[in-house]
């Protein structure tokens, strides 16, 4: 590592200022900080700081999706191979299809970092490392890569640079790929042929649990193959368990806002209950349990990876409960009363990123309001 | 009679280095200096001119926009140099000191007998006035106003801070003195903060005490405050340093400005960490000279969180009763952001696994860890925050300089030093303590 710090130092002093490449400079940091955690001092307010900052923070999160991330990769290939094939032969077979599509993710996206980073003048910042991995994760197996390249450049230029970058935009650019993929290029994004490798080819049935509810056929899965995962649908998304174990590490790390995720759970049961309660002879999907709602489909990784993302989330504590609990009310709700989207928990995401400035506004508000009853009972 | 105020938000941070509870007394400094620059937004004028004779209690210079408000020289001596800096901006008054002091007498008095102009009078005549500062603003309190309430914490919190029951040993009668003084400015009453109600502290007249308990910042005036007696637009209320407490009294019964301060030498990078016996302005060279570790270090007047960094050649800050030394954190670190590895940092998210040792003393040293960022995390900063307060949004507010919305959101019940464990927790490495010291000349600009 003395050899790696050697190196970069004898680059450095073309970047900095007055230097050959001053220009490229954010782009050199962003690599050498990736490496080394850099020697700054603190120069004013506290003279110590804590350890943690935002590229631990971000790793962790990155850490987090492996679990949901490796069985994804395995999923792909049990999914396409059916039964009688080891675990290598899956997990391989899913690795040449997925592999690709995180390459173009952090490919382009970083690209686009590093040239906005570059042209603007300003650091590299962290926020991309889990974007790419989330959109990747959340996009269809048999998805065109250069549509997945059309996205995430939708998503970073659009959803987040256009904003002024990382911590300023309004929605979270996973689901703006994610969004803008759907409504761009939807028979790629929607059906019974896409969320299964090579579906077409193999003959196999692609049919997700909340489509075949959609289109009131029966579900061919147990409840114990969609918590575990041995189902199709996104790399991200299959395995409830994996994403749980997710959940716990980012719980664990003080990273996710556990107020929202149990708020986010608390109103989606409450809806789901409604629903059953009461029931439809034509939508299969007011019969669902409405506990089977909370392990399928999207609900769990956008619930843990999507739904608590400090940006786009509430940022007040009060805030982020109402924030969970409407993402929660509308995820079931968009899912059983809206035929064309099964998939409820996307919009809900996007559509309260949205509101949560407002929310936020009226939690201030309040704390405001209070302040100044106060002043008016001491000046009475 | 105490009440009790408990505090459930914030973070103790534990540092190696804590001063043992013996007191020496430091060898006398040849050079004293007195900074103008140690009291926020001060213009001065200086009253004495290099070469000039003064002794304990002679005014060395004022406050240009009220000339009643005197500093004065901590010991007898000669003026030595006059520093100044850029615009001829006035930065140090030295002054090179006699064997043994000699002293102006102001007479001594009886407090509690006095009225209060008279009190206010014995106060800015003889430089104790400094002692006294002001919320909102965090400035040297003004004269001319009655402040609604008095607030003086003699619980400390903040990593490594100096003892109050050390500080004030045998100074019970000076203290009780500076407390009836203090009583006679306010038409409210005069609070005063203790962590335990064993000690003398609890057992003061003339004040409301609470014992207080909980992590830092429990300990700040600023929290107590508001949470006894918040602070709203046009209010005043004042605070005083315990010590400074102590000093106030001290000058009342014996007529003479009482420079002596008991300051803890603490920190990692210090050999036997201790209290000294000192005189205000004493160079910190003086105190430190063969107590330092080898290794480059950071010298901090006051606490590692709210602390000025400065060289050895400099003095004591005028309100500080510590100084902290700890390592420079000028190294790299090759994948330091690897999460789940090693316990030798700290910090409040469970990213490190430091959070399985709470009882240990960590050696942290002035290492950013990591680069400043836009506000991504939420929720950390309410963490360390016991304000009914949004720090966060006060702090864009802040940024932005929108003025109606920081005083909405309580720009008047902080001071810069109730950011402090924002500063330390902040993932972004936002310089809270400096965007609110920034805010708070803003509103005295703008609102006075």
């Amino acid at each position: 590592m003395n050899f790696f710090r050697k190196q970069l130092d004898k680059f450095k002093p073309h970047f900095d200022k007055g230097g050959k490449f001053e220009k490229y400079a954010p782009a050199f940091n962003g690599i050498d900080t990736f490496l080394f955690v850099p020697n700054h001092t603190t120069k004013h307010g506290a003279h110590i700081r804590d350890g943690v900052d935002l590229k631990r923070v971000m790793i962790t999160v990155v850490i987090a999706l492996l679990p949901a991330l490796i069985f994804g990769m395995w999923n792909v290939g049990y999914m396409n191979m059916g039964d009688g094939h080891t675990f290598m032969d899956y997990f391989i077979f899913g690795a040449i299809r997925f592999l690709p599509m995180i390459i173009v993710s952090y490919g382009v996206g970083l690209g686009i970092e590093f040239a906005y980073a570059v042209f603007r003048g300003h650091d590299v910042n962290e926020g991309y490392l889990v974007t790419g991995l989330l959109i990747p994760m959340i996009m269809p197996i048999d998805f065109p890569l250069w549509m997945l390249a059309i996205s995430v450049i939708f998503a970073v230029i659009v959803g987040k640079e256009a904003f002024g970058g990382t911590g300023m935009n309004i929605l979270n650019p996973a689901l703006v790929a994610r969004a803008f993929a759907l409504f761009s290029y939807a028979p790629f994004m929607s059906g019974n042929t896409v969320w299964v490798a090579d579906s077409v080819a193999d003959g196999v049935s692609g049919e997700t649990v909340l489509g075949s509810l959609a289109a009131g056929t029966e579900v061919q899965y147990s409840t114990f193959d969609m918590f575990m995962g041995y189902i199709p649908g996104s790399v991200g998304e299959t395995s409830v368990l994996m994403i749980l174990i997710g959940a716990a590490l980012l719980l664990f790390a003080g990273i996710a806002s556990w107020r929202i995720m149990l708020s986010c759970l608390i109103g989606a049961s409450l809806m789901g209950l409604l629903f059953n309660a009461i029931g439809s002879e034509t939508n299969e999907l007011l019969n669902f349990p409405w506990w089977q709602h909370l392990i399928a489909g999207g609900f769990a990784f956008g619930l843990v990876f999507m739904a608590t993302d400090p940006v786009s989330a509430a940022q007040t504590t009060k805030g982020k409960w109402i924030y969970g609990f409407l993402i929660g009310i509308f995820a079931i709700l968009i899912r059983v009363v809206n035929p064309t989207l099964p998939e409820g928990m996307m919009m809900a995401i996007l559509l309260l990123n949205v509101f949560a400035p407002t929310i936020d506004h009226y939690v201030v508000e309040s704390n405001v309001k209070r302040r100044k009853k106060r002043l008016q009972k001491v000046s009475a | 009679m105490s009440t009790d105020i408990k505090f459930k938000k914030g973070l103790s941070i534990k540092l190696k280095g804590v001063a043992a509870k013996d007191v020496s007394t430091a060898n006398r400094s040849k050079i004293f200096a007195i900074n103008p620059s140690d009291f926020h937004g001060l213009q001065p004028k200086l009253s004495v001119k290099e070469g000039d004779k003064v002794n304990v209690g002679d005014p060395v210079f004022y406050a240009k926009n009220n000339d009643q408000i005197k500093f004065v020289s901590p010991v007898s001596g000669t003026i030595n140099e006059i520093v100044r800096g850029a615009k001829r901006r006035l930065l140090s008054i030295k002054i090179s000191a006699d064997q043994k002091d000699t002293f102006v007498d102001f007479g001594s008095k009886t407090p509690m007998k006095l009225a209060a102009p008279q009190v206010k009078e014995a106060l800015l005549e003889s430089g104790c006035w400094p002692m006294i500062r002001q919320r909102p603003y965090d400035v040297i309190a003004d004269p001319n106003d009655t402040p609604k309430s008095i607030f003086i914490s003699a619980y400390a919190t903040a990593p490594l801070a100096a003892s109050y029951e050390v500080i004030l040993e045998g100074k019970e009668k000076e203290f009780q003195a500076g407390i009836d003084a203090l009583s006679k400015l306010t038409e409210g009453k005069v609070h005063l903060s203790v962590g335990t109600s064993d000690s003398f502290l609890g057992q003061v007249n003339n004040a409301v005490v609470s014992k207080v308990s909980g992590k830092h910042p429990a300990g700040n005036v600023g929290v107590q405050i508001a949470r006894l007696d918040p602070i709203n637009a046009g209010d005043r209320v004042w605070v005083v340093n315990p010590q400074d407490v102590a000093s106030i009294g001290s000058m009342f019964l014996s007529g003479k400005y009482d420079a002596k301060r008991i300051i803890a030498l603490t920190g990692s990078q210090v050999e036997g960490p201790q209290y000294y016996e000192i005189t205000q302005g004493a160079q910190i060279a003086d105190l430190v000279a063969g107590k330092l570790k080898s290794g480059k270090s950071r010298i901090i007047s006051g606490n590692p969180l709210t602390g000025f960094a400065v060289s050895s050649e400099d003095s004591i800050g005028f309100y500080d009763n510590q100084i902290s030394v700890i390592p420079e954190g000028d190294h790299y670190e090759f994948f330091g952001w690897v999460p789940f590895i090693g316990n030798h940092k700290f910090s409040m998210s469970r990213t490190f696994f430091s959070w399985l040792s709470p009882n240990k003393e960590y050696d942290l040293d002035t290492n950013l860890n990591g680069e400043e960022r836009a506000f991504v995390v939420t929720g950390e900063m309410e963490r360390v925050f016991p304000m009914d307060i949004y720090p966060m949004q006060l702090l864009k507010a802040t940024m932005i300089q929108d003025i109606e919305k920081m005083e909405n959101l309580g720009i008047y019940e902080v001071a810069p030093e109730d950011f402090a464990l924002i500063d330390f927790v902040s993932t972004s490495k936002i310089e809270a303590q400096q965007i609110i010291r920034e805010g708070l000349d803003l509103m005295i600009k703008e609102v006075g």
